[in-house]
């Protein structure tokens, strides 16, 4: 068994998000090659989606950039119809980068 | 080697009014992009535009040349914009006066048009263009009476034409954004229109520069990192004929470039990496390589792209009802439980008076206590203090209205600390809703028309 401990994706990776057509966009970019590992397995589309849960009413896609260490997200259904049609003082979707950065991962000790 | 110097001094209309200024002041610089144009931009310059067949064009952009021309025509910094709006012409005449007035003269002005497709609309659809939604599907023809501006974005070619036929400044309707940059770029460097890997070299140059400050340290993770923001400086691309560029930002301004702050602004609305389509190419963003090259300098290369689509996208707005928002501020103790009483307040009391809303047609938030942000970082059991947020919309102006009536009763008839409600009754606003659609190409290039004139 190797001994782990969960931290906040923000150690792991930075982010910025914004609004794709009716979709929230947010891009996850890890600090190392090595992060990106870990960020490519334990930040699946799933994962995503569950953490959105309350604001992601729709699908989670998900792709991978390895060369900007980069995983790339639409949140589908997110922001209230989006654009000007959404009653939602986050209609664009700025604050979901921050917000992603709060999952909490799963990571050997020692990692850092 | 020949380098060529863009930068964007405007990544929106709303953007800093000195940041432009700044630029042309802080350094060498041959091209400046300002972007003026979001999603609905158009559909407000319609309205102005069917009011005074003068107007329709990003008014802030004549208040831009007042400040800049003097400096722009000495330097010869070149000038590449969307503020034409749906009126580039009357922009250009507009231009031409602001520049009798200064005792400017010797330079020409671009227009490019041919985006604006409104009149056009009843002949595409009754030859069989549908027009359908990208993301519903739905065809456009039911709507079409409350269609209000109908635009497709077009490319960087004819941006290089203008600035081929001499032009200073470049005024277009709705180009891409990053054609501000793309354009200059073909026009220098000569980049043929089927040299795809330049030409996503260009539009990802393009992509970076488009939101401003984003590039160079603004809306960055680690904020706490990046120096003298107060001034920061705008991005700089310095390009080489190869594609290849450098990002930066003038000396002496805040601000922060680097592998990371240029990372975050390409994954910044990116959709699909290996699919991002333009008019002018298909650009490969997981073929893009970083590296830091010197303080605030991050080279990128490595650009692939494919070729572009027989489609074009248009951007179509449409009124879809109206929608009004109030807020105010509840003060503690038992802040949050006061502010879920006042809005239950004005759920019961717009209730009895028969006026009754759909459930995806109202929102509560309470601001403060993860408004923005629900489920996801937890609450504050007892805060100090709560903005209660309420919304609705409905395509009845008069129900919209009502609600707007219901907030300031709060005060008065509501638990007691209720405050901070200034600037009067929430107005009903009319919805302008967003409609993407793919159109054949030839149907709008056919019509594109570029002229340069030169000041009389």
């Amino acid at each position: 068994m190797i001994a782990t401990m969960r931290v906040p994706l923000a150690r792991l990776a930075h982010a910025r998000s914004g609004d794709k057509g009716d979709a929230s966009n947010v891009g996850l970019v890890a600090y190392s090659a090595e992060l990106y590992e870990v960020i490519a397995r334990e930040v699946t589309a799933e994962r995503v989606r569950r953490h959105f849960s309350v604001i992601c009413r729709g699908e989670v896609e998900r792709f991978e950039v390895p060369n900007l260490l980069a995983l790339n997200f639409l949140l589908h259904d997110a922001l209230g119809g989006g654009g000007t049609a959404s009653l939602l003082t986050d209609a664009q979707g700025k604050t979901h980068g921050q917000g992603l950065l709060e999952m909490q991962i799963e990571v050997p000790e020692g990692l850092f | 080697m020949k380098t060529v110097r863009i930068a964007n001094g405007q990544g929106f209309w709303g953007d800093s009014v000195d940041a432009p200024l700044h630029l042309i002041a802080g350094g060498p610089l041959d091209y400046l992009g300002m972007d003026y144009l979001a999603e609905v931009t158009l559909s407000i310059m319609m309205r102005q535009k069917l009011k005074n067949p003068a107007a329709g064009y990003a008014t802030d952009f004549i208040d831009f040349i007042r400040r800049a021309l003097p400096q722009l025509v000495a330097k010869n910094i070149r000038v590449v914009t969307n503020a034409g709006g749906l009126n580039p012409k009357a922009c250009r005449e507009k231009i031409f006066e602001v520049a009798r007035a200064l005792g400017v003269s010797g330079f020409k002005v671009g227009v490019v048009e041919g985006d604006d497709l409104l009149t056009r609309l009843p002949d595409l659809l009754a030859r069989g263009h549908q027009l359908k939604n990208m993301d519903s599907g739905l065809p456009l023809a039911p709507l079409l009476s409350h269609v209000t501006s109908a635009n497709a974005y077009i490319g960087a070619q004819p941006v290089a034409e203008a600035l081929a036929g001499g032009a200073l400044i470049v005024l277009c309707g709705r180009v891409t954004d990053t054609a501000l940059a793309l354009g200059p770029l073909v026009h220098e460097f000569g980049w043929a229109a089927d040299d795809w890997d330049r030409l996503a070299s260009g539009t990802i140059c393009g992509h970076i520069l488009e939101c401003g400050a984003q590039a160079t340290g603004g809306n960055f993770t680690r904020w706490w990192e990046v120096p003298e923001l107060w001034k920061v400086g705008y991005p700089i691309a310095e390009v080489e004929a190869s594609g290849s560029f450098v990002v930066t930002k003038h000396p002496g301004t805040g601000g922060l470039v680097t592998v990371d702050t240029v990372s975050e602004q390409l994954v910044y609305e990116m959709g699909d990496p290996k699919i991002y389509i333009t008019p002018d190419v298909t650009a490969d963003f997981t073929s893009i390589r970083l590296a830091q090259d010197g303080a605030d300098r991050v080279r990128v290369s490595g650009i692939a792209g494919g070729p572009r689509t027989p489609f074009l996208k248009i951007s179509a707005s449409y009124l879809d009802g109206y929608k009004a928002a109030g807020q105010v501020t509840v003060s503690g103790p038992r802040a949050l439980e006061k502010a879920r009483l006042a809005a239950d307040l004005v759920w019961k009391r717009l209730e009895r008076a028969g006026v009754v809303f759909a459930p995806e047609d109202c929102a509560t938030e309470f601001l403060g206590v993860s408004g923005v942000l629900p489920g996801i970082l937890p609450a504050p059991v007892d805060p100090p203090e709560v903005v209660l947020r309420l919304a609705v919309r409905d395509a009845d102006r008069a129900k919209v209205d009502r609600f707007g009536k219901e907030i300031a009763p709060l005060v008065t008839a509501g638990p007691p600390g209720v405050t901070g409600f200034a600037g009067g009754r929430p107005k009903a606003q009319e919805v302008v809703a967003y409609w993407p659609a793919l159109l054949a190409r030839e149907e709008i290039e056919r019509t594109i028309e570029v002229s340069v004139e030169a000041i009389e």
